[in-house]
């Protein structure tokens, strides 16, 4: 059994919620106590049903709201996968918790309402996903039951997203028609919609094939900590702790450390207190190498003949997460994994508008829930890769040190 | 299937290793708070899997509320001498002496709000920047919301509103002085998971999580364990039961379920056929619907 994390995205009314807790309800996820809690919290509701969407709105200033302010997960296991679910809210000025959410989707759901098709926020949305990588799409198209269930507006629907997203150049995308609220179309097929042909939503979800996804051929590893137990027994033992992000590692590889340069071989590669042959991502391991050199927090081990970029400069696509704009020539603090460097923001390239598209080469400045590409100086070396290549090594976030807080999520687009 | 490839629980294991790394490398001086439940002890398995051959570089800090389980109690002990790490204890009792908190009366009585303001005085005594904590975003509303990196202000408060933004696997862990960061590595764990793991990992558990033979008080329809603790009254039944216990909490606001189940499989199955959640054993969550949100902003786990 593998683990699919995907997110939900879609306007405040799409019904996002009720989809969700659709999806919990009817694989069983939900338990009594839960559904009397939500029963209890059903108010307004002139028919008596309960109201699912209560099962996701967790806080209580958002239960008075009637909105989702934040990021919830959730979770729901089949026979086939675990699915972790980032639940993010639609509204205009929360774009930085769907970013957050994005950042580790697999796929997404992107919802449109039947009745009113692709608006504003299904493009921009659809903009964030593909922004963030995400590999795999699925258009819900929901309320079908408020369109007669007619295939015309569906189609209508897919042909006007296809259109707008041709651009973006997604790769996989699914449209489905559905009715979170009457259940049509999400774990079992409609009897309302013959014309549809394709699989109901969960059967979608259990099966996209996620294996591809997962980058083999270049073998990146960050050291989180060194591990020397200095004891009697292990005093020469020197440990390198860290995930492989992605790719593959086998005893006798010749490795590079950089950002130093040194070379070496890996001697050993433990893996649940194992030693083991060969290590792949995303597995957490402890690597030995060789020889004995300097290595420390944040150092990268490359195979010697597939190297990252070293570099101090690099420009990223920047979603801006704080009310406080981006000052340019201010000073930052830029994380990479674990490698920590200052950094100065030089330049501002371009904004995207994330409504039209079109970037903006005028823009000086990236203020809260702005997306723009910026020129980035590091301190220090850092090891990077474009994120549209290794995804888990070309990912950044930006720290404002004057009050620690993640301001702006970073994905690099050109390493000098 | 390819050869590369990780099943769910290595998968959040991985995880789980990379985010007790991450605290290693980020913090001073870190802490694993340990409560002897299930999720806290599986922490410690995962520790082990992070920084073995080495030593833990965080001690185990344990806030004993009195109200303990005594073989919650005696299953720390036994655990801390087997693995050889330091275990750091807060007494509520002490905070209670200090009049620094007071006793609840009444018969729902329970000293598990008070725990908050010892562990705020152990995190403050011994300087630690960041604790890890088993909790994880399916037992409750507010902590599906939480981060896995949750800095607290000096109050030791969460700030639902205020969270940073927690993206890829890349962990902010920078704070000022006086702040802390609450962690949670098995965040994404569900409860079947945990009881997975342990079944895999073959994990030593208290033996209340095993069915027992028991006096209990049934109030509200819950199942008491009968203790010098519990506040009794005239309308409290007491009965013989073979029981378990599904969280171990106080044995003030923890109750037991009827069953039979003996061993980690029969658990998993009696869980897979449960109607009722986890917390559903939890008294102290009752309370009100945003019980778990209130706490959490005053600075609990």
């Amino acid at each position: 059994m593998d683990i699919l994390r995907f997110i939900t995205a879609g306007s405040v009314d799409d019904g996002k919620s009720t989809l969700i807790g659709r999806l919990l309800h009817d694989s069983d996820a939900i338990l009594e106590d839960t559904l009397e809690a939500v029963a209890k919290a059903t108010k307004n509701k002139e028919n008596g049903e309960i109201d699912l969407a209560l099962v996701t709105d967790g806080l209580r200033a958002e239960r008075e709201q009637g909105i989702t302010i934040d990021v919830a997960y959730k979770y729901f296991t089949t026979e086939k996968r675990k699915f972790i679910i980032a639940d993010t809210p639609g509204h205009v000025q929360y774009t930085r918790n769907m970013v957050t959410g994005a950042s580790n989707s697999q796929l997404a759901i992107i919802l449109v309402d039947a009745r009113h098709g692709v608006i504003e926020q299904t493009k921009r949305h659809t903009f964030i996903c593909a922004l963030l990588g995400i590999p795999h799409f699925v258009v819900c198209i929901n309320k079908m039951d408020l369109v007669d269930y007619k295939e015309e507006a569906f189609q209508q629907i897919v042909s006007d997203y296809q259109q707008f997203s041709a651009p973006l150049g997604l790769k996989d995308v699914a449209f489905i028609p559905i009715s979170a609220l009457k259940g049509d179309n999400v774990v079992n097929n409609s009897e309302r919609m013959h014309w549809y042909k394709g699989k109901p939503l969960l059967q979608y979800l259990e099966e996209v094939p996620l294996a591809d996804d997962i980058e083999l051929s270049k073998a990146r590893f960050q050291v989180q900590y060194v591990i020397r137990p200095q004891t009697e027994a292990l005093h020469d033992y020197r440990g390198y702790a860290g995930k492989v992000l992605s790719g593959v590692y086998k005893v006798g590889d010749r490795v590079n450390v950089l950002p130093a340069g040194n070379t070496s071989t890996i001697q050993r590669l433990e893996f649940n207190q194992k030693t083991k042959e060969e290590a792949f991502a995303p597995m957490s391991i402890i690597m030995h190498l060789a020889d004995d050199i300097d290595i420390s927090r944040g150092d990268t081990i490359a195979k010697a003949d597939d190297l990252p970029t070293v570099t101090q400069e690099v420009e990223a696509q920047l979603c801006w997460m704080d009310t406080r704009p981006l000052v340019v020539g201010g000073k930052y603090l830029l994380q990479q994994n674990s490698c920590l460097t200052p950094c100065v923001i030089k330049e501002v390239i371009h904004q995207t508008d994330v409504h039209t598209l079109q970037d903006d080469p005028e823009a000086t400045q990236l203020q809260l829930n702005d997306i723009g590409k910026v020129l980035i100086k590091t301190a220090n070396e850092i090891c990077v890769d474009l994120y549209k290549e290794i995804r888990s090594n070309g990912a950044i976030i930006i720290i404002d040190p004057r009050n620690n807080s993640t301001v702006a999520a970073g994905m690099i687009a050109t390493a000098f | 299937m390819s050869q590369y490839y990780l099943d769910y629980l290595d998968q959040l294991e991985a995880e789980a290793i990379h985010i007790m790394r991450e605290v290693a490398g980020q913090f001073e001086r870190p802490a694993l708070l340990f409560s002897g439940g299930k999720d806290s002890i599986t922490l410690v398995r995962l520790a082990e899997k992070a920084f073995r051959p080495g030593r833990f570089p965080f001690p185990l800090v344990h806030i004993d509320t009195g109200h303990n389980f005594p073989e919650t109690i005696a299953f720390r002990d036994h655990l801390v001498k087997e693995i050889g790490e330091e275990l750091i204890v807060g007494y509520v009792q002490d905070s209670i002496d200090a009049g620094k908190v007071q006793e609840k009366t009444g018969k729902y009585a329970s000293r598990n709000v008070l725990q908050t303001v010892t562990l705020l005085d152990v995190i403050q005594e011994n300087q630690f920047d960041a604790c890890i904590g088993g909790a994880r975003r399916d037992e409750e509303k507010a902590r599906a919301k939480e981060r896995i990196f949750s800095v607290r202000d000096d109050f030791g408060q969460w700030q639902p509103k205020k969270q940073r933004p927690e993206l890829w696997n890349i962990y902010n862990g920078k704070i000022n002085k006086g702040e802390n960061v609450r962690i949670f590595p098995i965040s994404n764990w569900t409860e079947i998971d945990v009881w997975s793991y342990i079944l895999k990992e073959q994990i030593a558990l208290p033996s209340i999580y095993f069915t027992h033979q028991r006096t209990c008080v049934l109030r509200d329809n819950q199942l008491m364990a009968d203790s010098p603790f519990l506040n009794k009254d005239a309308d409290d039944v007491l009965v013989e039961k073979q029981v378990r216990f599904r969280t171990v909490g106080d044995m003030t606001c923890t109750a037991a379920v009827a069953s039979e189940a003996n061993t980690i499989e029969e658990i998993i199955e009696e869980i897979k056929a449960s109607k009722t959640t986890e917390r559903g054993t939890r008294i102290d969550d009752k309370q009100s619907e945003a019980a778990m949100e209130d706490r959490k902003k005053e600075g609990y786990f």
